[in-house]
């Protein structure tokens, strides 16, 4: 906008042809100049999307298939332990999720149980971050970008089912999958969570057996389900489900909250040592033995 | 007005009121029946305007397996034995094996389906990938939920590896469209691997356009179905 009301102020005050064409050239000059500066960098920004440590991708601009969620995030940075817990309490806004008695709604309920995770994760030193706190529903994308912006993140979505054995927890991870043969380095979002799956097993069982040790009748071993949410995670992700939104009365749920809390920040507590950010996730690296 | 018929208008009004009292209730009761059944008849008539799969009264009766909830097991599936006259037609042997699953187990309580759900159309491409498309009941009627949701995808893969083995992986559409999730949580952008002869499983080697997980002539059948979808 400056340049063309530069330009527009040197032609006013031209007194000669050549001194006009000469400012038209100079315009001219300068706006192809500004072109081929900008255009290769949009066209960069829709191919790929680098999750790097301190920048988020932008899922909003709907993640396709070309777009690719960084790897080998920086892999001269130094290693890092688990640093960030991203809590997922899933559904809200108009998405309420499993209905059950007593008006009680999924999104409403994990939200109780979200907070007080953070509670007992923050007391043990974690940092975590919430994909949301409100009423609101972001996109999958976006949930799986508030842990893939970050490095050295874990990443738990939170559920209510509407079937199962009441006052059981559940956690899944996603099944096995090959490793997507892509540009060497880059993943692609569609399948961020595959070299993470190692990890996200370690992870899981841990959680899983402190579980199973709190809630009777919840299984020992944690399950596989191709979970949405967990796919486009660049980061060890697992789900964790209770059951159920149909019990007889809100505070049997209520009830649930503490344990579940305390399970998943004992799980990670187990699971922190054996966390090394891999340098380049394809390699299977990741989890100490 | 004469005091005595003000008594008379008052008492008139006063047993009206009453006697509304007494019959808005069963007026209520007689009308949600009546929506009911109202709904019932719509759900009836959209079942009839679906393509049936043809049975072929020549095809002997076959016993096959079918996959429902475990009444014991809280998310496991057994095996159920029925008997049907099973078509040597792979896509009517499908269609007639995932009916079957819908119209469910006779305990209510293993149902892995909505009883609403129906089966809009099923494909087999020559690479052995099926193409179920069911109706938006499936998303809409089933409990919320990972186990679930899992569960239901489940009974159908198993179900149909037991008995069409001309199906090696399955792809799931609801009302012709490609969904990104069942109710919320499992992932239908995948393919799901129904046979373990299948052993390329869900990642294949064609190439996918941008923005989709599917390989080439799967889009291609997906848009195919999701065009005539447009048309009706």
């Amino acid at each position: 906008m400056a340049l063309r009301f530069g330009i527009l102020l040197v032609v006013r005050f031209c007194s000669t042809p050549w001194q006009l064409l000469a400012s038209g050239m100079l315009g001219a000059a300068l706006c192809g100049v500004t072109i081929a500066w900008a255009v290769p960098a949009q066209r960069g920004g829709a191919k790929t999307v680098q999750a790097t440590a301190n920048s988020a991708p932008s899922p909003s601009s709907g993640p396709s298939g070309s777009q690719q969620a960084s790897g080998n995030l920086a892999a001269q940075a130094p290693r890092t332990g688990l640093n960030v817990v991203v809590l997922d309490p899933a559904h809200g806004g108009t998405d309420p999720g499993a209905r059950g008695t007593e008006g009680i709604t999924e999104s409403d309920e994990v939200l109780q149980f979200a907070f007080a995770t953070k509670k007992a994760l923050e007391a043990q030193g974690f940092q975590v971050i919430l994909t949301r706190e409100g009423n609101d529903d972001p996109s999958f994308d976006d949930r799986s970008a508030r842990a893939n912006a970050q490095r050295g993140a874990v990443f738990i979505t939170m559920h209510i089912a509407s079937t199962g054995l009441t006052g059981t927890a559940r956690v899944y991870v996603e099944p096995d999958a090959p490793a997507p043969s892509n540009i060497p380095g880059l993943i692609p979002w569609d399948r961020a969570q595959t070299p993470f799956l190692s990890l996200s097993r370690k992870l899981g069982d841990l959680v899983q057996q402190e579980l199973s040790k709190r809630f009777k009748g919840s299984p020992d071993t944690l399950q596989t389900a191709p979970v949405r949410q967990l796919r486009t995670t660049a980061a060890p992700a697992i789900a964790v489900e209770i059951s159920s939104v149909s019990v007889k009365e809100r505070a049997e749920l209520d009830r649930m909250v503490p344990g579940v809390a305390d399970a998943i920040a004992r799980g990670l507590v187990d699971f922190r040592p054996t966390y090394v950010v891999p340098n380049n996730p394809f390699s299977g690296g990741g989890a100490q033995p | 007005m004469n005091p005595k018929w003000t008594v008379w208008l008052g008492g008139a009004l006063l047993a009206a009121v009453i006697a509304a009292a007494i019959y808005l209730p069963a007026l209520r009761r007689q009308v949600n029946k009546a929506k009911d059944l109202t709904e019932k008849t719509a759900e009836q008539a959209r079942r009839e305007l679906l393509p049936v799969a043809p049975v072929s009264t020549g095809d002997p009766m076959v016993k096959v397996n079918m996959f429902w909830g475990s009444r014991g097991q809280e998310g496991e599936l057994v095996p159920v034995t029925v008997e049907l006259p099973l078509s040597r037609d792979p896509v009517l042997r499908a269609k007639q094996v995932l009916n079957t699953l819908l119209a469910g187990p006779v305990d209510a309580e293993s149902r892995t389906l909505p009883p609403d759900a129906a089966l809009l159309a099923f494909y087999i491409l020559p690479d052995g990938t099926g193409i179920a498309d069911f109706s938006d009941e499936i998303r809409t009627s089933i409990p919320s939920g990972i186990q679930s949701e899992q569960l239901a995808v489940e009974s159908i893969t198993r179900t149909l590896e037991a008995n069409v083995p001309q199906v090696l992986r399955l792809k799931i559409l609801i009302h012709g469209q490609e969904a990104d999730t069942l109710a919320g949580h499992v992932d239908l952008t995948q393919l799901f691997r129904v046979n373990a002869r299948d052993a390329a499983g869900t990642q294949l080697d064609n190439p996918s356009p941008p923005g989709s997980l599917l390989p080439a002539p799967i889009r291609k059948a997906v848009d195919t179905m999701r065009k005539a979808t447009k048309r009706k």
